[in-house]
């Protein structure tokens, strides 16, 4: 017994750093941003002023048009790329096509760009004088340049296509290691059964993967939520505020603006309360009993 | 019927790979290029590749930032991979009631958006910088420190934990080694994969990191290659060939390890769900 105490303590030394680490760099900083909330000032100089910072959030242009844009991204990247996710998945799962490893390699390939590249690079491509112009105008769909990047519909267009341009590859290798334990006598059955294709996707595909797009269906919201890289580098939430992301007014407002440290801290509970509220409907919806 | 089936899907992933694979091969090629060409739409490779390199390397300060973010990606790294697999094979071979909460509670730090904590984190460098200066805000040590640990690595070394076999341990007990001497002379080296990939998602994400050495690092000779592409792209008159090199060069590391360590690399994006 005193020896299984003794390994008992021991296992806590093995955890102890982590532990530690993890309260002094998530854990405090949730509870001071919380504290923060209800104080303003500038910069160090701040005060308690009970729940202006909370009030104010209601009434505040900038972070409404941040969440409406927040918004946009989330309902339409996230489906838009689940779904091609899981379209090249199962094509990509066929045992019997050709050239599998190379286009499984090539689609996967933009997942290994680090988001301030890939973001320069997509603004550089959709400039006024850039290259999808040049095409779109060398094919005759367009007579003049289109200005994306300061265009507010085409701008989030833009970035829309950048996300999911990063991550699709990324959302298929999880669906094609999942498709991989599926047994295949399943579809055997269902072809016998005259189930096409499309049916056996929707029964067998589908409810098997369920989990899977779950998780990543959960990760790309959170991520989604948090969205900085890819609006800074691409049209630095502009025109005006027209793509301006949370993450963005966050930073904006601490370090850019006259730094207001309360108020942003405020503002950054929004995203804390948003990430919880969808995470859970995601698991309600998806009927996750966990 | 089915032969059209097969040549749409054919195209389909053509068209697919085009697009996945066209922004490399114009970075590739604008690389090369003088800016003018590239504004122009060149897409054949030039000869500008080393006007545009010694550009790169006399106009910005090319080798600090690779330096800087050599620097802190090498030690977020070790830093890791040794303090969550401590923990990882702490929560596993040594469960208890207590530690199973303690590590379910960790988890939740996985749901806090770092754009929430970015500002008392600020703070808490700013403290730290009145009494030690040397890993307060500005430094690297600084870009570092909140990614030494996080829950995503003590889960994915805890989950790899499981399928360590028991008997190792009980043979080195007989062996006479103490429990730390287990975990450095039998774990560690039995986990080299796990390791491996650890360690490849640990360097991609601190080498692609913006957000965080963008509030803490604000000397110029503090900067890391996120923060000097970051810069380069939003000048009013951008020099596309020399942004082009500085941006290859920022994805080469990721993109060999990629090509190289394939399986590593996708096992280690894959530690977070299996099991």
């Amino acid at each position: 017994m005193k020896q299984l105490t003794n390994k008992n303590s021991i296992g806590w030394l093995f955890v102890l750093i982590s532990v530690a680490a993890i309260t002094l760099f998530y854990f405090y900083p949730m509870f001071d941003a919380l504290l923060l909330s209800f104080q303003s000032g500038m910069g160090a100089n701040l005060e308690y002023v009970g729940f202006d910072n909370w009030s104010r959030l209601l009434n505040d242009p900038t972070l409404r048009q941040a969440l409406i844009n927040t918004m946009t991204y989330l309902m339409i990247q996230v489906p838009l790329m689940i779904v091609l996710a899981l379209f090249f998945s199962v094509i990509l799962n066929d045992p019997d096509l050709k050239f599998r490893g190379f286009f499984r390699t090539a689609i996967f390939l933009p997942a290994v760009t680090s988001l301030v590249a890939y973001s320069v690079i997509f603004k550089y491509m959709f400039s006024v004088d850039g290259i999808v112009n040049q095409l779109l105008m060398h094919l005759n769909f367009i007579s003049e340049p289109i200005a994306f990047i300061s265009d507010p519909v085409w701008a989030k267009v833009v970035i829309i296509l950048a996300i999911t341009w990063r991550w699709t590859g990324y959302n298929m290798i999880f669906y094609l290691s999942a498709l991989q334990n599926i047994d295949r006598s399943i579809y055997e059955a269902a072809r016998i059964d005259g189930a096409n294709s499309f049916q056996q996707f929707i029964q067998i595909t589908i409810p098997m993967l369920k989990p899977i797009i779950l998780f990543t269906t959960i990760t790309s919201t959170i991520g989604t939520l948090q969205l900085f890289d890819e609006v800074v580098n691409i049209t630095g939430g502009g025109p005006g505020i027209q793509t301006i992301s949370i993450s963005q007014y966050i930073y904006d407002l601490s370090f850019k603006y006259t730094p207001n440290f309360g108020y942003a801290a405020t503002v950054s509970y929004v995203i804390v309360i948003l990430v919880v509220i969808l995470s859970i409907i995601q698991f309600k919806v998806a009927g996750e009993k966990e | 019927m089915k032969k059209l089936k097969k040549t749409f899907i054919y195209l389909f992933l053509s068209i697919a790979t085009i697009i996945s694979i066209y922004p490399f091969f114009w970075m590739i090629v604008s690389m090369t290029n003088k800016s003018v060409d590239v504004t122009q739409g060149r897409q054949l490779p030039g000869t500008y590749l080393f006007e545009n390199l010694r550009k790169l390397f006399d106009q910005v300060d090319m080798v600090t930032a690779l330096t800087n973010s050599a620097i802190i990606a090498i030690l977020s790294t070790f830093f890791t991979l040794f303090i969550a697999s401590l923990a990882g094979y702490g929560f596993q071979m040594y469960r208890s009631k207590g530690k199973d909460i303690v590590f379910n509670i960790l988890l939740l730090s996985m749901m806090i958006p770092f754009a929430s904590i970015m500002i008392p984190l600020y703070r808490l460098f700013g403290r730290i910088s009145q009494t030690a200066p040397i890993i307060g805000i500005d430094t690297l040590a600084a870009a570092f420190l909140p990614t030494i640990t996080t829950a995503f690595f003590i889960f994915f070394f805890r989950q790899n934990t499981k399928m360590f076999p028991k008997d190792l341990i009980e043979a080195g007990r007989i062996d006479g080694l103490s429990e730390i001497g287990i975990f450095f002379r039998i774990f560690v080296p039995t986990m080299k994969t796990t390791y491996a990939a650890a360690a490849i998602i640990a360097f991609m994400n601190s080498w692609n990191n913006f957000l965080w050495p963008l509030v803490v690092l604000q000397s110029p000779s503090k900067q890391t290659i996120p923060l000097l592409i970051s810069n380069l792209g939003s000048s009013y008159a951008p020099d596309y060939g020399m942004i082009m090199s500085a941006i290859t060069i920022a994805t080469l590391p990721t993109a060999l390890v990629f090509f190289f360590m394939q399986k590593h690399f996708v096992a280690g994006m894959m530690g977070s769900v299996k099991g």
